[in-house]
């Protein structure tokens, strides 16, 4: 038993993996994921299709059995609970309304499995269908709905009982893009006013970015990252987070020296960058750096150059795609002038300045 | 510009002709024998005017009212016990754990589909014969039960695979119980198909003729058999009153199985 109650901590996830199949066609689902989730948190899991995002949530929900780890929910020991005995709901993928019952017999289903009162039942239920705006809506059936009023309807039913954690499966995928946008900021108030903690699964990097507290990058079953928006973003650990998150260029660079654990690195055209050091690289070792391509600026006085090979209108800004004179490529995002022209135009040589601030060196 | 002409199969010439002679040849049958069943003649063949003396005939004949509560006991209990034994089945496949040889016992269930009547009346007999049962009631209703499983199977089975098990997680991700999952939630979702098996093994149960007929005994005439033991007497208007009662009984329940099955395709 574990005496210490840290009631900070919602759900911890601890070693966990997942195996499906074996011999030849065993799958690693999840490879010895570690996370916790603090209370009231709005939690995203990050990651490509495929990474194990879906089998985690299952795994949380308890419709999946681990192959080896323990999963804690506010220091409970959950793994042997069936998921009716979890405080924890789900909003599904598909939403899976009960077809045969009315919005507001959905919504109040989990209450009436935990035998509460009737009035209570009612209440509760029109009060969370007001909480998504969908009150209006009480008597109808699901497949009257729209995609965006199910949607709702599957988040409220989730809510009603006031569930410890509620999980979240790509939730907002079937939506399209504005209603997606508008949603986004509606679950993002839902779970402050409601202080239930979310844990929301996506493979929209923006998405992630605009909603969360924190984010955990996944891939191949592993988690490669966990941090809040700005972490990822601006400080991202590795290759894979890097170029998951946002766009970045990978530039070559030849450890010079090192002080105080900030490393001179050499590019091309012997343009030096100051940068934290990261990870275990000696002295003298090729190391890679990740730079995004709008905190790269375009200026003639700079020593490093290189010509444009290409440029592609992405209407704000312009990419400018870059050879240098060590024939790496890189890509830089330069915002358009007043008019809506590109500053610069392909075959043209220009200088590029590359501020130290703006460089992450990766530890793989 | 020319106009392209497409041509469907329905522009075949004599191809409305031959569906016309199709019908006919169907149905023409089935109407000459409902009209005959009002006819006033005690010949069957001849008509005299339209009458509904056969039928009170018929109704207040006591033969006729055993047969048919005969019928009626036999087709309700067996297709319950059908209906109830391939629910589970059907359940048992679709949502229990995978086993080898799945496949195998899914088809071994519909196998009595295809194998001819005679062989299963035979085998049936024999079987009761072995085991020393005493032929009456009790073992057609349990003759009848045993072949109306694979066409109440069928339905359930049809409805059940085609139904998301997501809906079933939800439940308990919304603390629901086992049962109460099954009682909330998969049960009125299975239902169209429980309620489609149910009636197509009541009208299979209702009109069999040759398994009844090997394993019937004295004193459970259902009303086949006993239409047929009067047929041997010659056609009267009687057997083509009672043939009409059971035609119109089968048309009522296909229809209700087709509006049925039609409403669960619009929710599943
Ligand atoms: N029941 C299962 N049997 C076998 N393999 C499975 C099963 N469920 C998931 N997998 C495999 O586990 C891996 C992770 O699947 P998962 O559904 O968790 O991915 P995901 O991150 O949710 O992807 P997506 O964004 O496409 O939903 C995949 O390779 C998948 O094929
Ligand atoms: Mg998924």
């Amino acid at each position: 038993m574990n005496p210490v109650i840290n009631s900070n901590i919602a759900v911890s996830v601890r070693n966990i993996s997942k195996h499906f199949g074996g011999g030849k066609e065993l799958v690693k689902a999840l490879d010895g994921v570690s996370i916790d989730i603090s209370d009231n948190e709005f939690f995203t899991l990050l990651g490509p299709s495929g990474c194990g995002k879906t089998t985690l949530l299952r795994l949380i929900a308890g419709f999946e059995l681990s192959t080896v780890g323990e999963i804690f929910l506010y220091d409970e020991e959950i793994e042997n609970l069936p998921p009716h005995k979890r405080s924890i709901n789900t909003v599904f993928q598909h939403y899976a309304l009960f077809p045969h019952m009315t919005v507001e017999e959905n919504v109040g289903f989990g209450l009436r499995m935990l035998n509460r009162d009737p009035t209570e039942i009612k209440r509760r239920s029109m009060e969370t269908l007001e909480l998504v705006k969908m009150d209006q809506f009480a008597n109808r059936k699901p497949v009257q709905l729209s995609g965006g009023q199910q949607q709702r309807i599957a988040l409220a039913r989730a809510l009603a009982p006031e569930p410890k954690v509620l999980l979240l499966d790509e939730p907002l995928s079937a939506l399209d893009l504005k209603l997606r946008q508008a949603m986004r900021m509606e679950l993002k108030n839902l779970q402050r006013e409601t202080g239930i903690t979310f844990i929301f699964v996506t493979h929209d990097q923006e998405e992630a970015l605009t909603m969360s507290d924190r984010i955990a990058v996944m891939s191949a079953g592993k988690i490669q990252q966990v941090g809040g928006p700005m972490d990822i973003y601006e400080r991202p650990i590795n290759r894979f987070v890097a170029d998951f998150i946002g766009d970045s260029n990978f530039l070559q660079a030849k450890i010079e020296s090192v002080l105080d654990n900030q490393a001179n690195c050499l590019l091309s055209d012997n343009f030096s960058i100051c940068t934290s050091l990261v990870g275990t690289h000696p002295t003298g070792s090729t190391v890679t750096l990740a730079i995004r391509p709008e905190k790269i600026k375009l200026n003639d006085e700079s020593t490093l150059r290189g010509d444009i090979q290409e440029t592609v209108y992405l209407g704000t800004d312009t990419n400018y795609i870059i050879k240098l004179n060590d024939s790496t490529t890189i890509t830089v995002r330069d915002q358009n002038g007043v008019t809506g022209d590109a500053r610069y135009s392909k075959g043209q040589s220009v200088g590029l300045h590359i501020p130290d601030s703006s460089v992450r060196m990766l530890a793989d | 510009m020319a106009k392209k002409k497409i041509y469907k199969i329905g522009d075949y010439p004599g191809l409305t002709g031959w569906t016309v002679f199709f019908f006919a040849y169907l149905y023409m049958p089935m109407i000459v024998l409902v009209v005959y069943s009002f006819n006033e003649s005690r010949r069957a063949q001849i008509w005299k005017g339209f009458s509904l003396d056969w039928y009170v005939k018929a109704f207040s004949n006591d033969d006729i009212q055993s047969a048919a509560l005969n019928s009626l006991i036999v087709a309700v209990i067996a297709t319950v016990f059908a209906t109830v034994i391939s629910t589970l089945a059907a359940l048992a496949l679709a949502r229990g754990r995978q086993f080898r040889g799945q496949a195998a016992v899914t088809g071994l269930i519909s196998l009595p589909l295809v194998v001819p009547e005679i062989a299963t009346a035979v085998a049936t007999l024999s079987f009761f014969a072995v085991i020393g049962f005493k032929l009456g009631l009790v073992s057609i209703i349990i003759a009848h039960t045993v072949f109306c499983i694979p066409f109440a199977f069928l339905p359930i089975r049809a409805r059940l695979q085609g139904m998301d098990d997501a809906y079933e997680q939800a439940a308990s991700d919304l603390y629901a119980n086992d049962w109460q999952t099954f009682r909330y939630v998969t049960l009125p979702l299975m239902m169209p198909g429980v309620v489609a098996g149910a009636m197509l093994a009541f009208i299979i149960s209702i009109d069999d003729f040759i398994i009844t007929l090997m394993v019937s005994g004295a004193g459970s005439t259902t009303l086949p058999l006993y239409i047929y033991g009067m047929i041997r007497q010659g056609i009267t208007p009687e057997v083509n009153v009672i043939s009409t009662v059971m035609l119109v009984l089968s048309i009522i329940f296909i229809t209700v199985y087709w509006f049925v099955s039609k409403k669960a395709e619009e929710t599943g």
